[in-house]
């Protein structure tokens, strides 16, 4: 499953451990919710970064406390149709201003790469290895938006507002 | 009107050449049905009984005569030469090709149409009341809101997989022309003390398995606020409501489930973290779009003037002028109303020929606009009164001239199982009969004012839960069974129909309607009693013993 | 005619086909015995019993890119060993609406 960041497929540093498994040594690591809120400390006691895989079915209230610590938060699509990693998404950049990796992980297709990016995520753990190969190219589809997120892109509404005030400032 | 510019032309191609990708991956396998699914439905395309069927919008139910003229364009050369205009103002082919899809969008798109979020868990078509911007009394124009509304909802990128639909509807007027009460959000656009307008904010409506009447959650959001407190819901809904049964997948469910207090609750303590933020709309924002609507330049017109004096004579232009005009809020013009239930006809059709005669009457009489109602007829918004003689003649030649507007013969039904996979039971022959069994005109007048619904299973895309009279189709033993209750209304005293009893054949529905009706009319207190008055003055029992004495 | 769409077990009563609807049109189309598609009901393969109906119908679900929307539908064999629709969805589904179209094409 190619992991894409920064628009392009890149290696993933950090190593997915399964509940019950033991760490590896060092290195960054990615545990599930539940073994994260077991011992938190005793994670980020390690040398390595840690990550948290969060179900899409839980609040992120609990995880809210630790946001500025984590290196990944992984959010989960478990069909690409449940939508609630996308308010999760949202939450957690705009209202908590998490600013670390968001990592959208499940059935991460290519027809949603925008929407996610829109929504806040940063990281796609992505299905298809020609999806991820078009990463670059699919999230130029669409150049006008017509609500605020927090990815910082300007509006349909406000872009008016732009240029009616060029027009008749006479630019 | 709502003028599109570059900006909104923009993402209307955008979405075309997206689609275009994703039907060409599915062609070639490289998407499987299964991951394909939702992204056509997202652009309308369902898969019905005999082929693809293709929903496309009419955003609060308003189009121009060059888009009704493309709508014929997209029937003739990509489908079978006509289109049904649906119960949320917005019009379905039935006979599309997948592979030529991408083709009939870019066409649509060119002059501003699309099918964006027609279907799917997503948002739909934001609708309205048809008589929008004219209607005399109306506080203002609801379709500014709803294009508001449209914008933000429109690729929503936190929105776009919900548990289930959602759909949103506007009034701005006492009487509710766009049903409200049986959406996920209605919204009652009014004013406060203060002389400020804002929105009795209504959730949870809706029909199908299980029918709500939606709950007041706020009684008044100032339009400033109306995006940030519509997200505060979405966000509650799209993290809570359900998503292990799809038949307990809607709002409705949801603030059933909590009760309305604890959902507002809910809502609030959402919406009091962000009601400040980006969605909070400024007064420049509201008025550049308000400036996108155009509206007529009404000329100064008598009430009264000679051409409609002389044509009273004339006794069927008599019989269409009190039934299908309507007063307008200005002095000489009037609202006209067009049904689309020919006597033995399907209710809602339009052919190809139809949709381009209209436009050119709506260019010639109506400021080239033309309206779509829920009741599945259209509308003329603009019509000088002066010229409602020559109007008639027009609409009379392409047939579309039917005196049957509100009455018993005006039926709203679904498409039913000729067309539809989901369907138990036909409805269109059912309506097609009761239109021939109350062709005659001076009966249906007689009865007065009569709402029927038609639906062909529970998912109760005709509305039967709120028709005055509702019929719906179920399955018995592989026979055709349908339901009959009395008593629903969709308008601001909305109500569910109640049965009357239990379920009679195909073959006997027509005179089951008939015996209702004539129950009504030996039983109505004075002429101007509506049935719909009569049932809940005297409840359905004296209607339940008329129709199962006998049977 | 309750929605096959809400099938759920595969128990059939009698003769049956499988059916569905071509991708790229949409166009109702029955399952043969080679494999394949036809739009002819004369042409559909024929099932009697639920263990080769869940057969015929899982080697046409996985003809994901030829068709969608595949399921059991039940026939009717006249006298003369022809195929009949088994019910009035597969009717309809066979010869059109069973109202007058508003354009006759």
């Amino acid at each position: 499953m190619p992991l894409v960041k920064g628009g392009k497929i890149t290696e993933d540093p950090f190593v997915h451990a399964v509940d019950g498994a033991e760490l590896p040594a060092e290195g960054s690591v990615l545990v599930s919710a539940a073994r994260f809120l077991e011992n938190p400390e005793a994670l980020f006691a390690r040398s390595g970064k840690v990550g948290v895989i969060w179900p899409n079915s839980r609040d992120v209230d609990d995880l809210v406390p630790h946001l500025d610590r984590l290196g990944v938060v992984a959010l989960v699509f478990p069909t690409f149709r449940d939508g609630r990693a996308y308010s999760q998404a949202r939450l957690l950049r705009e209202r908590y201003l998490y600013r670390g990796e968001l990592r959208a992980t499940g059935q991460v297709l290519r027809d949603q790469f925008v929407f996610m990016l829109r929504a806040g995520f940063d990281a796609f753990d992505v299905k298809k290895q020609a999806d991820a190969e078009a990463f670059a190219q699919t999230v130029q589809r669409y150049s006008v938006f017509y609500q605020p997120t927090g990815d910082g892109r300007i509006t349909a509404l406000h872009r008016r507002m732009q240029l009616r005030h060029s027009e008749s400032a006479g630019l | 009107m709502y003028a599109y510019d570059e900006i909104d032309r923009t993402l209307v191609n955008e979405r075309v050449a997206e689609f275009r990708d994703q039907v060409k991956r599915r062609l070639s396998g490289e998407l499987t049905e299964d991951e394909f699914k939702m992204l056509r439905l997202q652009n309308g395309v369902y898969l019905q009984l005999h082929a693809y069927m293709f929903r496309v919008a009419i955003p609060y139910g308003t189009l121009s005569s060059k888009q009704l003229r493309r709508l014929a364009h997209v029937a003739r050369r990509y489908d079978r030469g006509y289109g049904h205009f649906t119960t949320r103002q917005n019009i379905q082919f039935n006979w599309i090709k997948l592979a030529e899809l991408p083709d009939a969008l870019a066409d649509l798109a060119e002059v501003g149409i699309h099918a964006m979020q027609t279907s799917g868990n997503n948002t739909r078509n934001v609708t309205s009341d048809q008589w929008a911007g004219v209607a005399p009394g109306e506080i203002e124009d609801p379709r500014i809101w709803s294009e508001i509304l449209r914008q933000y909802t429109t690729l929503h990128p936190e929105f776009s997989f919900l548990p289930r639909k959602f759909k949103f509807a506007i009034t701005a007027s006492a009487h509710d022309r766009a049903a409200i009460k049986i959406h996920d959000i209605g919204l009652r656009l009014h004013k406060n003390e203060a002389g400020e307008t804002g929105f009795e904010v209504l959730v949870g409506g809706g029909l199908g398995r299980t029918p709500f009447i939606g709950k007041t959650i706020k009684p008044f959001v100032h339009g400033r606020d109306l995006l940030s407190y519509v997200e505060a819901i979405m966000r509650v809904y799209n993290q809570y409501g359900r998503r292990d049964n799809i038949y307990k997948a809607r709002i409705k469910i949801l603030v059933h489930e909590l009760g309305i207090e604890k959902f507002a609750a809910e809502v609030e303590e959402e919406w009091q973290q962000m009601r400040d933020g980006a969605l909070k709309l400024d007064d420049e924002v509201v008025e550049d779009i308000r400036s996108r609507f155009s509206y007529p330049a009404y000329e100064k017109l008598p009430h009264m003037p000679d051409e409609l004096r002389k044509a009273a004579q004339d006794p069927k232009f008599e019989a269409w002028r009190t039934n299908s005009v309507f007063p307008h809020k200005v002095r000489g013009y009037a609202i006209v109303a067009i049904s689309l239930k020919p006597v033995g006809g399907p209710p809602g059709d339009a052919t190809a020929d139809q949709m381009d005669a209209l436009a050119d009457i709506a260019d010639k009489y109506s400021f080239g606009e033309i309206r779509v109602g829920h009741e599945q007829n259209l509308a003329l918004p603009h019509i000088a009164r002066r010229d409602l003689p020559a109007l008639w003649k027009a609409l009379d030649k392409i047939g579309l001239a039917t005196p049957n507007v509100n009455l018993v013969s005006d039926i709203i039904a679904c498409p039913g199982l000729d067309y539809c996979s989901l369907a138990n039971a036909r409805s269109i022959p059912i309506a097609q009969e009761l239109t021939r069994r109350f062709a005659n005109h001076d009966t249906a007048n007689l009865i007065g004012r009569l709402h029927i619904n038609i639906s062909g299973c529970i998912n109760a895309c005709g509305h039967h839960h709120v028709g005055h009279i509702g019929i719906l189709g179920v399955e018995k033993n592989g026979e055709e069974f349908y339901q009959i209750t009395i008593g629903g209304r969709a308008d601001e005293q909305a109500e569910l129909g109640v049965l009357i009893g239990p379920a009679v054949k195909y073959g006997e529905v027509a005179d089951v309607i008939e015996d209702i009706v004539e129950a009504y009319l030996a039983l109505r207190a004075r002429p101007d009693e509506l049935f719909v008055d009569t049932v809940k003055r005297l409840g359905v029992e004296p209607f339940r013993e008329r129709v199962y004495a006998t049977r | 005619m309750t929605s096959p769409l809400e099938q759920k077990k595969i128990r059939i009563a009698g003769p049956s086909i499988v059916t569905a609807n071509r991708t790229w049109d949409g166009a109702v189309i029955y399952r043969t015995a080679g494999r394949a598609w036809s739009p002819e009901l004369s042409d559909a393969a024929i099932v009697r019993t639920s263990g080769d109906a869940r057969a015929l119908l899982a080697e046409s679900v996985a003809d994901d890119l030829g068709a969608i929307g595949a399921y059991i539908a039940p026939v009717e064999i006249d006298d003369g060993g022809r195929i009949e629709p088994g019910n009035l969805r597969e009717q309809i589904r066979r010869s059109g609406v069973t109202i007058g179209l508003p354009v006759q094409v």
